[in-house]
């Protein structure tokens, strides 16, 4: 079994969002970088659990950045698998960082590839799709379950208002979410392993992006709460009623 | 040249994610003066004619029972075969279960731009750009889509639903190959008969304020009075007080009602990050210095189990239910 983990690098959840450049460029300085939660927590642990379930398990990460994500994939590899890659490539859009996965992934034989639901910062839920895609290879999205039958996954995902459970030949794109596997943290083994762990670096595939980020933008500020004392919940409804028109 | 609108269903009624998209799709056919096309996909029991109140002139509808269950793989090949003979420039979906999962794939196939999460009509007065949210909902990214086919995924509960178009549409039946998928649903398991989270127009959501799973009569009650559905914040779900599809946060759902009701959260940054879209946010908790209340539009400071009760009766009122 090999096993490919996604994983991107993502601004720490309690990060202040801010622009620069004219609101072109996201206000990186002093921001704490983490494994992007959902490509943590659930794609790279689940991958984990599989591997102790059979230790003959490969498991192999692949990031797409410049060398500021190297300590974010060294995290990843302090929680386990045994060696990463990193394409070598600055910004680009869903569609670049997926055929740079999809490039990796089409030499590896992988049986199984992971991603994370969505990233917490662009938010585009497209790269599991996109890389399916490139491959041509069934995709199961939102998995909140994920147990081998064999040659085949059987698989619990989410639907609107509900489950459903399917069964899916190897390989299979897999995009993950919160059920997949518990969230755990690094112990020193691991990290004093992943120093010595293999971290490849190559060049990305020429490929152009489809997209651009023309600028960014914040809210509008709230005008403020309007508190209703306790004594009169009357008042609340009456507002919600008349004047938001809530209900 | 058209805009094609993909309509989701589910066990052959239409979503109602698919009516805002429809709305939303036809409003940029509308502004560019071309067509505005819908796609259905399997056997559905409802008047597809009818759609054409949201505005659309024409509906593809491929009805084969193959496609009664959503597969990313084989939707993604049958609609492109569709935008190949219609000739959509423009391809708009949900941004929900199933756009999440075939758009992506569909805009690889099409070398298409792809915007996910889109919230506003493209603004194509120097090229074609569109806002979506970023960071979690705590900001926006206006979006260039640079390549001939633009593909847009439609965040839920972001565009109204427009009944003003006339007539009904003309509904063509049409064929296209349809491979075998190769994931096999084994079983489907819905909540029944309650609003699921992320159609909800109305939520009513609980946090560790409630102190325990047996205090949660009062917030199934004023949820089924408000037609709502229920939510949870994550440290309730994580100690199964409430069943993890509840949870709504950064790792939870994201969600985007009109109203959301927030009684004993504090408001965590991960929390908001799940429920920054909503229109209307109250917040009732006794902790006047809850972080929830800077973020609110509505807020009562007090105990829940005192006001939650009181405020029960008052909506009974309104609503002249005994």
């Amino acid at each position: 079994m090999k096993i490919l983990v996604c994983i991107s690098k993502a601004p720490d959840t309690t990060t202040k969002i801010a622009f620069t450049d004219n609101n072109t460029k996201f206000a990186a300085d002093g921001v704490q970088w983490i494994i992007n939660p959902y490509d943590e927590w659930y794609a790279l642990v689940r991958a984990i659990e599989l591997k102790e379930k059979d230790p003959s398990t490969i498991i192999h990460l692949v990031t797409v950045g410049e060398a500021d994500a190297e300590p974010v994939i060294r995290k990843a590899l302090a929680l386990g698998g045994d060696e990463a890659i990193r394409v070598n490539a600055g910004s680009g859009d869903s569609y670049y960082i997926a055929s740079q996965i999809a490039a990796i992934a089409g030499q590896g034989a992988y049986d199984l590839i992971f991603t994370g639901k969505e990233t917490i910062d662009y938010n585009g839920s497209s790269i599991g799709g996109m890389v399916s895609e490139l491959l041509n290879l069934p995709y199961v999205s939102l998995a909140i379950k994920f147990e081998l039958n064999g040659a085949s996954a059987v698989i619990t995902r989410e639907i609107e208002g509900g489950e459903e459970v399917c069964e899916v030949g190897l390989p299979v794109v897999v995009s993950c979410q919160k059920g997949m596997a518990e969230a755990r943290i690094p112990n020193m083994r691991g990290i004093m392993a992943a120093r010595t762990k293999p971290l490849k670096v190559v060049e990305p595939a020429a490929v152009d992006s489809l997209t651009s980020i023309v600028s960014f933008e914040l809210p509008p500020a709230k005008a403020g709460v309007k508190l209703v004392p306790a004594d009169n919940p009357a008042e609340l409804v009456r507002l919600l009623h008349e004047e938001a028109k809530a209900f | 040249m058209s805009v094609l609108i993909f309509i989701d269903q589910s066990e052959g009624h239409i979503k109602k994610a698919s009516l805002e998209a429809l709305s939303y799709g036809t409003e940029i056919a509308g502004k560019s003066g071309i067509a505005a096309e819908g796609i259905i996909l399997g056997n559905v029991s409802e008047d597809i004619a009818a759609l054409g109140k949201y505005g659309v002139k024409k509906i593809y509808h491929v009805d084969n029972a193959a496609l009664n269950h959503f597969d990313a793989q084989v939707f993604t090949n049958a609609i492109a075969e569709v935008v190949q003979r219609s000739g959509a420039k423009v391809i708009v979906f949900s941004n929900n279960v199933d756009g999440k999962s075939v758009a992506p794939r569909l805009s690889v196939k099409l070398k298409a731009g792809l915007v996910s999460g889109a919230v506003a009509l493209p603004d194509t007065s120097n090229g074609f750009i569109v806002k979506k949210t970023v960071f979690s909902g705590k900001a926006f990214a206006n979006i260039a889509l640079n390549a001939d086919i633009k593909i847009i995924a439609l965040n839920p509960n972001s565009f109204s639903v427009n009944t003003g178009g006339e007539g009904s549409a003309e509904v063509v039946k049409t064929d296209v190959k349809v491979e075998e998928a190769k994931v096999k649903v084994t079983s489907v398991n819905k909540v029944k008969g309650e609003v699921p989270l992320s159609e909800a127009d109305i939520v009513v959501s609980g946090g560790r304020g409630l102190k325990g799973p047996e205090n949660w009569g009062m917030i199934e009650e004023l949820a089924k009075l408000l037609g709502a559905a229920t939510a949870c914040s994550r440290p309730v779900a994580d100690t199964h007080w409430r069943p993890h599809h509840e949870h709504v946060g950064q790792t939870g759902l994201a969600i985007a009602p009109n109203l959301y009701i927030a009684i004993g959260i504090s408001g965590a940054i991960q929390h908001l990050a799940g429920v920054n879209r909503s229109k209307i946010i109250v917040v009732i908790n006794k902790d006047p210095e809850a972080p929830f209340f800077k973020a609110a539009d509505y807020g009562i400071v007090g105990d829940a189990f005192e006001v939650v009760p009181r405020l029960i009766e008052e909506i009974k009122k309104v609503k002249g239910v005994a």
